[in-house]
């Protein structure tokens, strides 16, 4: 079967993917989506808080979905639910499988990467101890409270700080369990902040920073973990260790864009973001193979993967409409790094191809207090910002003009932090 | 009154139980955890063994050499995943090479006949990612790689298929003779039989204890391994041991039967038959060894960890034997015990059997079939499954690509999954990258469904294993 634009996953990405390529006149659209509904991780995200940049309000993690999904639904666009998709060739051919439609192979004019990411479990960090029941990933836990409506337990410890692991501390506490503590690893939350107001602040859950879990007890279920301070090279302190006693463990310990079907066409991999490499159309080291979303990068906030995902719906239609050339090789410009950045996204530009106005994202490896965020084209400085204070857990953005660059003759674009 | 009851449901109480089902007599398996394969034979290094290790003249060595052999016909019978990789036990230094030729003489002693001793060079050219500091390298082409799980339920299956009976749940808390046989206490209730059968992995000395006079101490001797990533499994294609030298015995890498990638284990003696635990000693010691071997050991791709406990005894050698009349004991089976478990299960039912007068039956089919790895099989094959069951479609577990037909089969199978650690050693769900992060839900209500039982009635593996505890507020 040829299909125009094929899209992998029905979550936030894929659907502003699919709306805006249908937007920019796509013909043949088609969501390959592995769950029974579209709208992947939002489904289980039933707080508020979403939708604040897009739709000027807060909704739940379902109603935002919904409010995508309702457009879609009213182009043209397919959906196939229930649909796992097994393999993605570097000639763009899938190969899908439904209950329903039985093992498909479908060739994809071109096709936008929007799987998602998963949560990093124990077992990636080494923790040692038993494997009894009772440790979940906060992710899990969620699903299983807000989809299933199951109790996971009833006395928690959590170990780390990311944003799906605070909204589970105040989640479970409003299901009645009781959140002991949660520890964070790093000298500093991963998480928003507003997280660490609204959902342990304000519930008096203790967070501990620098501070780790260095045993689980209990052989069947667990019945209680070993937490201890760690030194600046994050190595547990011999003499801190303080035993809680609890029957669930929830790790929000880091999300890794699910890329397994990327790597099988071939897509190139950043090793800072573990998502393709993209250029500034979010066009991958596979011609006709797109990205965006947490597979891409993993992000905070929704409304700006929808954002992404929507210019990368774009470039997907305007691939099909107009043959764009392959990656431009020679003409990007390459996006570097300095100071405490970590990576961008896109990570080259080809000003001959961006849009009027294209968003460079990226994000710190440390705390930044006062420190500026920087623009440089060659030597030349083009942008100097302030910012009080710039965190791992917090997305940062510059914007590029084309007019800025499109015949400027620029060799390589630097983005960095600088203390003046 | 059953003829036989089989005390313990690893690899070694299954294989015995399996070869006992090709002679008239009823059979009974009894076994106090939920499952079949839920200690020793779960975790450890799942090798089949070439048998250069063992001294010459043991048990061990004899088992290991003829349980390596019937491997090839034992995995097909069972439908086993198995592949002999070879194995390397690699030397570092000039002055350890006197070891590897005292190793390689006693594997010739032992029986082998495709032993040889390569240059480090040699060894690089077939593992180029081998360490720079090998020197010389033992080589052992018949050595292998096996699923342990699948090895166990293939007894196991074929045993119940052959009209063996599995009781789960059922410790032994007691063991008399009577006139006619013995009388076993279990947790489950009595159960009698003329012949007893001791195969309890690290309790057989307990077990032992329970009839005769103290006559040997099975030690549980902790190993802890790590598993990583699929994505590195071809680090090595081969085994690859350490020569044992005076700073410890080495630790392995080797890639598992299904692609993964495993380091381990450590040895250390505990007094607790439950002691699973790691710990992060043991974890960043069999690292640190494991990294010894090759150019880079891929240490961010480990996806979990866990640890085994084999059952040394202070006879260091297997004992089998019939240790009073009618009571038989399979004990101390330590490495090379996966690798000799064919052949222990075919001796000591022989044994059994000409104990009893039980004669060979016409009627045993040695054929068992796994749960088919559907998207491991050939397009074809694989759109035939779907088309005959559209379960087969659903995928539920995405990391080893697991459909819900095929953890329906596992359930419904006889002795079938009653947990989410049976689903996962009968159908690999779970076991991938993620650690059961997406499927676990998933899996609990496909359990749920099959069993008849509220979420909060499905287990991890234990009874006390609680997963849930029922409705939110």
């Amino acid at each position: 079967m040829k299909r125009e634009i094929v899209i992998i996953g029905g979550g936030p990405a894929g659907l502003a993917a699919a709306l805006a390529a249908k937007e920019a006149g796509a013909k043949d659209v088609l969501i390959l989506e592995r769950d029974v509904r579209l709208g992947g991780i939002l489904n289980q995200c039933i707080h508020n808080g979403f939708g604040l940049h897009t739709f000027k309000e807060e909704l739940t993690g379902p109603e935002y979905a919904a409010r995508f999904e309702e457009k879609v639904m009213e182009t043209d666009a397919e959906v196939w639910l229930s649909t796992m998709v097994l393999s993605l060739s570097k000639d763009r051919v899938i190969t899908a499988v439904s209950r329903e439609k039985g093992l498909v192979t479908i060739e994809a004019g071109a096709v936008i990467l929007a799987m998602g990411c998963r949560e990093r479990s124990r077992g990636a960090l080494n923790i040692p101890g038993f494997r009894p029941a009772g440790i979940y990933s906060a992710g899990t836990a969620q699903r299983l409270v807000n989809m299933e409506g199951q109790m996971p337990g009833h006395e928690v410890v959590i170990l780390g700080s990311g944003d799906i692991g605070l909204i589970m501390a105040r989640r479970m506490t409003l299901e009645g369990a009781k959140v002991k503590v949660v520890a964070e690893l790093q000298p500093y939350s991963g998480g928003l902040k507003r997280n660490i107001v609204q959902c342990l602040d304000d519930y008096g859950i203790p967070l501990k920073l620098s501070h780790t879990v260095t045993e689980i007890r209990g052989k069947d279920r667990v019945t209680g973990v070993v937490i201890s301070e760690v030194d600046d090279r994050l190595q547990p302190i011999p003499g801190t260790e303080e035993y809680y006693s609890c029957d669930t463990l929830l790790l929000s310990v880091g999300l890794i864009p699910e890329n397994e079907l990327s790597t099988g066409a071939g897509v190139e991999l950043s090793r800072a973001t573990n998502g393709p490499t993209v250029n500034e159309r979010l066009m991958t080291s596979v011609p006709g193979v797109f990205a965006c979303g947490n597979v891409l990068h993993v992000h905070d906030l929704v409304d700006y993967v929808s954002e992404e995902a929507a210019a990368a719906g774009r470039a997907a239609a305007e691939y099909i409409a107009n043959g764009q050339p392959e990656r431009s090789g020679g003409a990007e410009i390459p996006i570097a790094v300095g100071g405490g950045v970590r990576y961008t996204v896109p990570s080259a530009v080809d000003p001959a191809h961006m849009p009027e106005l294209l968003t460079v994202r990226f994000r710190v490896g440390n705390i930044y207090k006062n420190v500026y965020t920087s623009v440089y084209f060659d030597g030349e400085r083009v942008l100097h910002r302030k910012k009080q204070v710039m965190a791992p857990g917090e997305m940062e953005q510059v914007v590029l003009k084309r007019a800025d660059l499109l015949g400027k003759n620029v060799g390589k674009i630097t983005v960095t932090t600088e203390e003046d | 009154m059953y003829d036989v009851a089989v005390i313990g449901a690893g690899v070694i109480g299954c294989a015995i139980a399996r070869e006992l089902t090709r002679y008239t007599g009823s059979v009974v398996v009894v076994e106090k955890g939920e499952d079949v394969c839920t200690g020793t034979s779960k975790a450890n290094s799942a090798i089949v063994h070439g048998g250069f290790d063992a001294e010459n003249g043991t048990m061990k060595a004899k088992m290991n050499v003829l349980g390596n052999r019937m491997m090839t016909r034992i995995s097909e019978e069972l439908d086993v995943p198995f592949r002999r990789n070879g194995a390397f036990v690699l030397c570092f230094q000039e002055e350890d090479r006197p070891a590897l030729e005292t190793l390689y003489e006693r594997g010739v002693k032992n029986g082998l006949t495709d032993l040889s001793i390569v240059s480090g060079d040699e060894a690089r050219k077939m593992e180029p990612n081998l360490s720079e500091n090998v020197v010389a390298a033992l080589w052992c082409p018949s050595s292998g790689i096996v699923c342990p799980f699948e090895l166990t339920l293939g007894f196991a299956e074929n045993a119940a298929k052959n009209g063996a009976e599995f009781r789960f749940l059922s410790g032994v808390t007691g063991v008399a003779r009577g006139e006619d046989g013995f009388t076993l206490e279990t947790e489950s209730g009595e159960i009698r039989a003329k012949a007893v059968v001791n195969a309890a992995g690290v309790y057989a000395d307990r077990i032992h204890d329970l009839l005769l006079p103290h006559d040997y101490t099975v030690t549980a001797r902790r190993g802890e391994y790590c598993l990583c990533d699929k994505t590195v499994g071809g680090l090595v294609d081969r085994t690859i041991f350490q020569l044992p030298t005076k700073l410890g015995k080495g630790v392995l890498v080797t890639p598992t039967v299904h692609g993964n990638l495993l380091l381990g284990p450590t040895a250390e003696d505990t007094d607790d038959k439950e002691y699973t635990a790691t710990t992060a000693f043991g974890l960043a010691d069999l690292q640190k060894r494991a990294a010894l071997s090759v150019k880079s050991l891929p240490t961010r791709q480990v996806i979990t960890s866990f640890s085994g406990l084999r059952a040394h005894t202070d006879v260091d050698d297997f004992i089998l034997r019939e240790a009073a009349p009618g009571f038989f004991e399979a004990a101390g089976i330590e490495s090379p015990g996966l690798t000799s478990a064919p052949v222990i299960g075919e001796m000591m039912a022989e044994k059994i059997a000409a104990a009893l007068g039980l004669s060979k039956r016409a009627d045993f089919d040695p054929i068992r079939k796994g749960v088919p790895h559907i998207y491991s099989l050939p397009e074809e094959e694989r759109r035939a499954y779907i088309e005959k069951d559209p379960l087969y479609g659903s995928i539920v577990c995405r990391c080893e690509t697991v459909s819900e037909g095929e953890i329906r089969d596992a359930i419904r199978r006889t002795p079938g999954a009653t947990t989410l650690d049976g689903v996962k050693r009968r159908t690999r769900a779970g076991m991938g990258r993620c650690q059961a992060g997406f499927c676990s839900p998933r899996v609990m209500e496909i359990l749920s469904r099959e069993l008849g039982l509220p979420l909060s009635g499905i287990r991890k593996n234990t009874p006390a294993s609680v997963l849930v505890y029922g409705k939110t507020k």
